[in-house]
């Protein structure tokens, strides 16, 4: 099983994001996904320069995809979607179905998780497309994977979202802008100050979500390290972790040992929450709401 | 591979653009079915009483025999009916699906309203006289993606997700030849549709997954001596003041705190999406359809909804330079929208 780092969810400043790539350049992990995924104003860092990170990476020796915006609104960000798709050098992913228009029949790509592909009768429609790898939806839960790996397609990979805030939803508002009083045209790019997003805590103090631009993310982290063993035994290719503004190099680490057998799950387990912005939970993978955490305990009693 | 041919195409393709603008009304049940076709709809949508469509919530919806008397209803007054069957497969039940999407076609429905690919390769190939159009929860936003379901299934018309500006919806128009439909009026959904998990986060079930968001069963009203709260799976959606309307919460509605700012509506408020004074602009850009949401709402809202938005859009067609969107339409529609207020949402840009 490969390790893979998801694209920056936020908005980092360009010196932030170019260092952030030399300390993953020299991490234990696979695959790097980069691009923004978010929001087109975001422009420190831009597709130049994505591809010049991408060169580094690749000879770093990752395998480097460049990741499509989700919601595509505008003309502009249609012609984006163009230039990424025709760069002629790096893999994909597709996290809309017009990127999928695209790629398809042209180049193999990966299927981001944004795609809704909860289905075999999907998987297989979509494999015959030209599909190099899916990314199982946030929601799924172990049952429903199994499912469909049992009818996945001989040389298709399936990759599992296994660490970081969910990014559970997507807005034509910015809810950024929304909490500073802006508009979101003239929004001042608000998001750069907060990295790792901002915290929308329910009336008795619970970190309920987290607002980043016109994304809404879970303030819980998933955390699927406990179940990396389980996964590679259902056939699972890749394990994503999606980046934090601190201790990503470190948490890279702790799964790519625990994958490579070095260190036990246990073990690598108990140092992840010192690492995390907000406390753990995996319950979409055992087919609950997302945010519960179903413990090692009750793993093994159910 | 995977795609159709072009006699199919043209077949599905459906009428002329220039063909009147449709008006499209919700039904929960056989009643509001005829709430909606009485007071002016041109089409009635509906779904099955089951997890294959976005509304799935106790007692709502249509078994076999109220779809019969509903569709023969509707088609001896000259109006069709679409089947919603807009929810996302679920691995181990894929085939529910399926025979719902024949089901639909034996029902001798006008059109299925669908957003998963696997279920549109399946109606294109084992029912290929069906009218096929793509659901909101499909997230097709822009050109590219309208022109995938256009390639592969002959999809006749799409429902445009609640995110675009109308400059930005006359271009999705101008490149694409599928039918474009948007909502009028109705609960709106401030995140796009089919990508929005944060009803599963909270609850468990969600519309991608379970047809439902915000689920009644995880309600949970409680009085306290700070007021009385609104709780989803345990979750504080909302805390209302002695004597405050209490809304539903809707996990996306409710009120919170971010950083110094206490106790607002940080995602949005509750209200509800009213174009009625855009009507000229949509028409003239070629919207072929207005879609009113509300399939969980009693047959008055149906009625009273219907009625207003059928006395807009023939003024306006009959003589858009002078239309007027009357103060009586605003406030019979407010009474029966959500929060007793409206907002032009994503169509107008400062909303964003």
């Amino acid at each position: 099983m490969k390790l893979s780092l998801g694209p920056i969810q936020y908005y980092w400043p360009r010196n932030d994001v170019l260092a952030f790539y030399e300390a993953v350049a020299q991490s234990p992990v696979d695959i790097v996904y980069l691009g923004e995924a978010v929001c087109s104003r975001r422009h420190e860092v831009r597709l130049s320069d994505w591809l010049d990170i991408a060169a580094v990476l690749r000879e770093a020796g990752k395998e480097v995809v460049l990741s499509t915006q989700v919601l595509i609104e505008s003309g502009a960000d249609v012609t984006v979607l163009h230039k990424i798709c025709a760069n002629g050098t790096y893999l994909v992913e597709a996290n809309d179905m017009g990127a999928v228009h695209c790629l398809e029949d042209k180049v193999p790509f990966v299927a981001g998780p944004h795609l809704n592909i909860y289905n075999l009768p999907t998987l297989q429609w979509m494999a015959a497309l030209g599909l190099h790898r899916w990314v199982m939806p946030l929601e799924m839960g172990r049952d429903d994977l199994a499912l469909l790996l049992a009818g996945c397609p001989a040389g298709l990979q399936t990759e599992v979202f296994a660490y970081g805030r969910m990014p559970l939803a997507f807005s034509a508002r910015c809810f950024t802008a929304r909490h500073c009083n802006l508009p979101k045209d003239d929004c001042q790019f608000k998001c750069i100050e907060h990295p790792d997003g901002l915290m929308m805590r329910t009336r008795e103090n619970e970190e309920f979500l987290v607002l980043n631009g016109i994304q809404t993310q879970s303030a819980r982290v998933h955390n699927l390290l406990p179940e990396l063993a389980a996964m590679r035994d259902m056939g699972v290719a890749v394990a994503r972790i999606s980046p934090q503004s601190e201790h990503t190099v470190r948490i890279i680490e702790l799964f790519q040992d625990v994958i490579q057998g070095r260190t036990a799950a246990a073990i690598a387990n108990a140092e992840l929450p010192g690492l995390m912005p907000e406390k753990p939970c995996n319950g979409y993978w055992y087919g609950k709401p997302g945010l519960e955490l179903v413990t090692q305990t009750e793993r093994i009693s159910a | 591979m995977n795609s159709v041919n072009d006699s199919t195409l043209q077949k599905l393709a459906g009428t002329p653009v220039a063909a009147p603008m449709e008006l499209v009304c919700p039904a929960g049940s056989l009643p509001a079915l005829k709430a909606a076709v009485d007071n002016g709809a041109d089409c009635v949508y509906l779904g099955f009483r089951d997890a294959t469509n976005a509304r799935n919530f106790a007692g709502l919806n249509f078994d076999e025999a109220a779809i019969e008397v509903g569709i023969r209803y509707a088609h001896d007054r000259h109006r069709k009916v679409f089947v919603a069957l807009n929810t996302y497969p679920q691995a181990a039940k894929a085939d529910l699906w399926q025979r719902a999407v024949d089901r639909a076609a034996h029902s001798g429905v006008d059109a299925v309203i669908l957003a998963d690919p696997g279920m549109m390769a399946y109606a294109a190939r084992h029912q290929p006289q069906l009218r096929l159009h793509l659901s909101v929860q499909g997230s097709a936003t822009n050109y590219e993606a309208l022109d995938f379901y256009y390639q592969h299934f002959g999809i006749a018309r799409a429902v445009l997700p609640r995110v675009l500006s109308l400059t930005q919806v006359a271009q999705v128009i101008d490149k694409t030849p599928v039918e474009i439909e948007v909502f009028g009026f109705g609960s709106l959904c401030v995140m796009v549709e089919g990508r929005c998990a944060l009803s599963s986060y909270a609850t468990g079930e969600a519309p991608n997954t379970n047809g439902v968001c915000s689920p009644p069963k995880a309600v949970r009203w409680v009085e306290t001596p700070q007021g009385r709260e609104s709780r989803l799976n345990g979750v504080l959606i909302d805390r209302y003041a002695p004597g405050e309307n209490a809304g539903y919460p809707t996990l996306c509605k409710g009120r919170f705190d971010v950083g110094d700012e206490k106790n607002y509506y940080a995602i949005e408020e509750p209200t509800s999406l009213n174009t009625l004074s855009l009507l000229p602009d949509l028409m003239k850009i070629g919207v072929r359809a207005i879609k009113i949401e509300g399939r969980q709402r009693s047959p008055a809202y149906v009625a009273q909804v219907t009625k207003v938005w059928r006395a807009a859009i023939d003024s306006c067609r009959d003589n858009p330079a002078h239309y007027n969107a009357k103060p009586t339409w605003f406030s019979d529609l407010d009474k029966v929208a959500e929060g007793q207020q409206h907002t032009l949402g994503a169509y107008h840009r400062p909303w964003k």
